[in-house]
């Protein structure tokens, strides 16, 4: 077992934990954040994308260990007293249906617009390639990233 | 006061945006893998490695001596106990129904089937554990291509063979139709198996207190799953709750009764512990039932004008190793939309089920009809060739008139609307057929690498799964009604109670809306109540695009109920007749005498104290209904895709996609758009990039969303989507939506690559047509011509 201290939503959290244990199963199993959901095991579907130290990462691909000392977002971190522009942008443009890819769908976007604020819509597709949708076939997706990134959101 | 300024605005056809989202947007999901019970175990499975093989031996010592291991089982251990699978279809009298344990006992036959268990404290140790189980196996020659399977010298599947069943359909003279048919053309189309891929895995989670017990899956058929697991464990009906708590997408999958569930409750009950079982990705695509995987062998006979005189569809389905819930029943779900939207004097139909040693194949979005409508639309393109008749020109000449309706089809149903005209004139126009026509002759002209195709898809489907007495002619062992309930309460709020159990579809909003406009409550006031079935007592769940078509109807009827139980207690209240009362907009109002009035939510609070109720009249306002569909609903539209494909390396464009949906009457126009946009993509899917393969020992190659192609959105090209609105024959008009998509656009996007390929002669591209496929068959035609 493994001693780690990890910021999780803006609290800290330490514990012993598995050297193998992955992120999100720390995220969901150890600290409760079960917002982040896990969609494959292969790590390309990208559900359980999250932001560790403001950079989006699949927390499958991540030991817990390896986040010693992060600090890491989840969704449920995400609104910081109101909803923040690309959840209210997921809303207003239905980019989401059974809502399962779109906790992922939502962290894979911010940090889409830190890297690059004023996507065209190819570079929103392919800079959520690494994020697949069921329901929606990406349409409103892309609607509402490009509604975000109109509107100015850049983390 | 007046009525008018107090109306709400009308909430049909309002893009409401989703009560849903709140949570979804911001993490406070409930999935079923969510769940956490105090003392709650977790459940592995140990899979066949094989294909088909004879179980020797499993000896489950090694798991059990590893700690934090708390129990293993294997099939023998729970052979007395566990039952059979049930198959609720029998479509034939003569329908072999194989034995199905949830565990195999002494024989596996596909790769992945469940052969033993192992329960520990921790989902890290159970899976750990599983390696600890030793299973020796006596292999068994593989059974993998329905096309051979049914040969004399194939091995067996099962003792009985691998027939299932022959299913067959004549309507009209079909001798006559094609004899002396001056046109006859017959084709060979493969749809290829399909793995649905929500992106929730499912998951169970089992516990029972006493003799109750509760079930949490990510399931699609919450009340189903219920019956099925009395019928199959011995549990009385009346012990058992199951809960579909949110779930994350199902297109079909979860459209079933899995052995998963079965053995979760089986090991909690031997247990007495609540169990847990999520499945990775890789367990999900080996076990969650699979999609589609047929030949179809199609004929149609035409005069020298292109009038179609008749059809005939031959098909070979596979059913995989077992028959699951729907499994046999899907093909002949098809078999009533081959002749599409067209007119023809004969049809005949017939479906051979084929036993395989492949996972089970039952529901994915549409169900047979993508397959139907991928075969029509495909040899219609191939008629129009072979006649030099434009193609739209060809389906117009044939296609049911808006002015014929209701139209009984040679497949025996009766359309009840529809305007296919209208809806293909607005394509046309937001496609710019015309000016793509010509540069596709531009580019044909000088010699382009890059050819452009267009493709056609003028779609027609059955949904809104259905009048009990139609599905019962087809052996359905059930009906397909749906239930509400509305229930008003003492404070003017309204419990919206439906059977039909949403996976994303947006129940709570488009029911709101609806429950909103018949008895005037404000949107915001009312709760929609589902997926559990302690809580909605009856139902038969969502599939079939049923939703709003039946259990939308459901809540019309319960209103209404409503609304005249109101009409007495507010009769009694406004000291008035029942008949002299108007009621609109929330309000009953004395004919004459708008002053005198009453809101429902006063009449609710009457209802409530029950100390001025007319004589007779039982304390409460709220109402069930059961309502049963007289007739599907038939949604059509015209789908045209244009795609630019490159020559040379095979890779095909889309780039435009126009969809003009007519799916009657629309609720909620943002849900409706969403629906056909997901519903468009999981068919270009088909056509250019999924296919779960085996290989030639049985097993499954295609196990993660690396070797599953799955689009993303840099696969997917942006879609321009319109409505055209016949209104259907129930009392909305609605019509479903929710497979519409998938059933137009995979023929629009394989006929359109086919038409861009036309110079080069190539007839069919079997799907997913990958950019190999493509180069192969360009390399193999000689050229352009």
């Amino acid at each position: 077992m493994t001693h780690i201290t990890v910021t999780v939503d803006g609290a800290k959290y330490v514990d012993q934990v598995e050297p193998r244990l992955l992120l999100v199963h720390y995220l969901r199993d150890v600290v409760g954040k079960t917002g982040t959901p896990v969609g494959c095991d292969t790590s390309n579907c990208g559900a359980c994308t999250v932001l560790m130290d403001g950079v989006s990462v699949k927390s499958c691909s991540v030991l817990a260990v390896q986040a010693d000392g992060s600090d890491v977002t989840t969704i449920e971190g995400l609104a910081n007293g109101a909803l923040h522009p690309m959840q209210r942008a997921f809303h207003e443009e239905h980019a989401l249906q059974c809502g399962y890819c779109t906790p992922g769908m939502i962290m894979a976007a911010t940090d889409l617009l830190r890297d690059n604020p004023h996507p065209t819509n190819e570079e929103i597709r392919d800079g959520l390639e690494g994020n697949l949708c069921r329901c929606t076939g990406y349409e409103n997706i892309v609607r509402a990233v490009r509604r975000a990134a109109d509107a100015g959101v850049t983390q | 006061m007046t009525v008018t300024t107090e109306a709400p605005a009308a909430e049909l056809g309002r893009a409401r945006l989703r009560k849903e989202d709140a949570r979804l947007i911001t993490g406070q999901t409930n999935w079923t893998d969510n769940i956490r019970l105090p003392g709650m175990l977790h459940m592995a499975f140990v899979r066949s490695p094989y294909a088909h093989a004879k179980i020797t031996r499993v000896d489950v010592s090694g798991a059990l001596s590893q700690p934090g291991v708390i129990a293993a089982f294997c099939g023998a251990d729970l052979a007395d106990e566990q039952g059979s699978m049930p198959c609720a279809w029998p479509v034939t009298p003569d329908i072999v129904i194989p034995h199905h344990p949830p565990m195999a006992v002494d024989e596996v036959r596909y790769v992945g089937e469940i052969v033993a268990c192992v329960i520990a404290r921790d989902r890290y140790t159970a899976a750990d554990a599983v390696a600890g189980v030793d299973v020796d196996y006596d292999p068994l020659p593989p059974v993998l291509d329905i096309r051979t399977a049914l040969d004399e010298n194939s091995p067996k599947v099962h003792e009985t063979g691998n027939k299932c069943y022959e299913f067959v359909m004549v309507n009209g003279d079909l001798d006559a139709a094609f004899r002396d048919a001056p046109v006859v053309l017959e084709r060979e189309y493969r749809q290829q198996r399909l793995i649905p891929s929500a992106m929730e895995p499912r998951s169970v989670v089992a516990s029972v207190v006493g003799d109750e017990f509760t079930i949490w899956s990510a399931t699609q058929i919450p009340h189903i799953v219920r019956v099925m697991m009395a019928l199959t464990t011995g549990i009385p009906e009346q012990n058992i709750r199951v809960i579909a708590p949110d779930v994350g997408g199902g297109f079909g999958s979860k459209l079933q009764f899995y052995r998963e569930e079965v053995l979760a409750v089986l090991i909690t009950r031997r247990l007495g512990r609540p169990v847990k079982w999520t499945e990775s990705r890789t367990e999900g695509n080996l076990s969650v039932h699979h999609g589609r995987d047929q030949w179809q062998r199609i004929r149609i006979a035409a005069d020298h004008d292109g009038r179609i005189r008749g059809l005939s569809v031959d098909l070979l389905a596979d059913m995989g190793g077992y028959l699951m819930l729907l499994t046999p029943g899907i093909p002949i779900l098809g078999a009533f939309m081959y002749p599409g939207i067209y007119k023809m004097d004969a049809y005949s139909f017939r479906c051979t089920g084929v036993f395989t040693t492949k996972m089970p194949t039952d529901a994915y979005r549409g169900a047979g009809r993508p397959e139907a409508t991928f075969a029509i639309e495909r040899i219609i393109d191939e008629l129009a060739n072979e006649l030099g008749v434009e193609p739209l020109e060809l389906r117009e000449r044939n296609w049911i008139k808006h002015e014929e309706f209701p139209y009984a089809t040679v497949a025996g149903l009766t359309y009840d609307s529809g305007n296919y005209e209208a809806a293909t004139a607005k394509a046309k126009e937001l496609f710019d057929y015309d000016g793509l026509r010509r540069e596709q002759a531009e580019r044909n002209a000088r010699g382009d690498k890059v050819r452009l195709g267009i493709g056609i898809s003028t779609f027609t489907e059955m949904c809104g799964l259905a009048p009990s007495r139609v599905v019962g002619t087809l052996a359905l062992a059930s009906g397909g009604w749906e239930y509400a309930s509305i229930r008003m309460l003492p404070t003017g709020k309204v419990e919206v109670l439906t059977g039909s159990s949403p996976h994303g579809q947006g129940h709570e909003t488009a029911w709101s809306q609806i429950v909103a406009d018949q008895i005037g409550v404000p949107f915001e006031d009312i709760r929609v109540l589902h997926g559990d079935t302690q809580v909605v007592p009856r139902g038969l769940d969502t599939y079939g695009s049923r939703s709003l078509a039946v259990g939308g109807m459901a809540l019309v009827q319960a209103c209404d109920r409503v609304i005249e139980k109101a009409r007495v207690i507010a009769a009694g209240l406004l000291e008035a007749s029942a008949d002299d009362l108007e009621f609109s907009a929330g309000r009953f109002a004395v004919r004459g005498d708008p002053d005198a009035s009453k809101t429902i939510q006063e009449i609710a609070l009457e209802a409530f104290t029950g100390h001025n109720l007319p004589d007779g009249v039982e304390p409460s306002l709220d109402s069930d209904a059961t309502y049963d569909p007289e007739n599907f609903s038939f949604p059509h539209g015209t789908h045209l895709c244009a795609t630019e494909v490159d020559t040379e390396t095979g890779f095909v464009k889309i780039r435009s996609y126009v969809a003009v949906d007519d799916v009657g009457v629309v609720v909620n126009p943002l849900i409706v758009e969403g629906q056909v946009h997901g519903g468009i993509a999981q068919g270009i899917a088909q056509a250019l990039y999924e296919e779960g393969v085996y290989d030639d020992d049985g097993n499954l190659v295609t196990t993660t969303l690396a070797d599953y192609l799955v689009p993303s959105a840099a696969d997917l090209p942006s879609y321009v989507t319109d409505r055209t609105q016949t209104p259907s024959s129930n009392r909305l008009g609605v019509k479903g939506v929710g497979e519409a998509g998938t059933i137009a656009s995979t023929p629009a996007v394989v006929n359109s690559i086919m038409d861009a390929l036309k110079p080069f002669g190539i007839r069919d591209i079997e799907m997913p047509c990958t950019p190999e496929r493509v180069w192969r068959a360009i390399q193999n035609s000689g050229g352009a011509a």
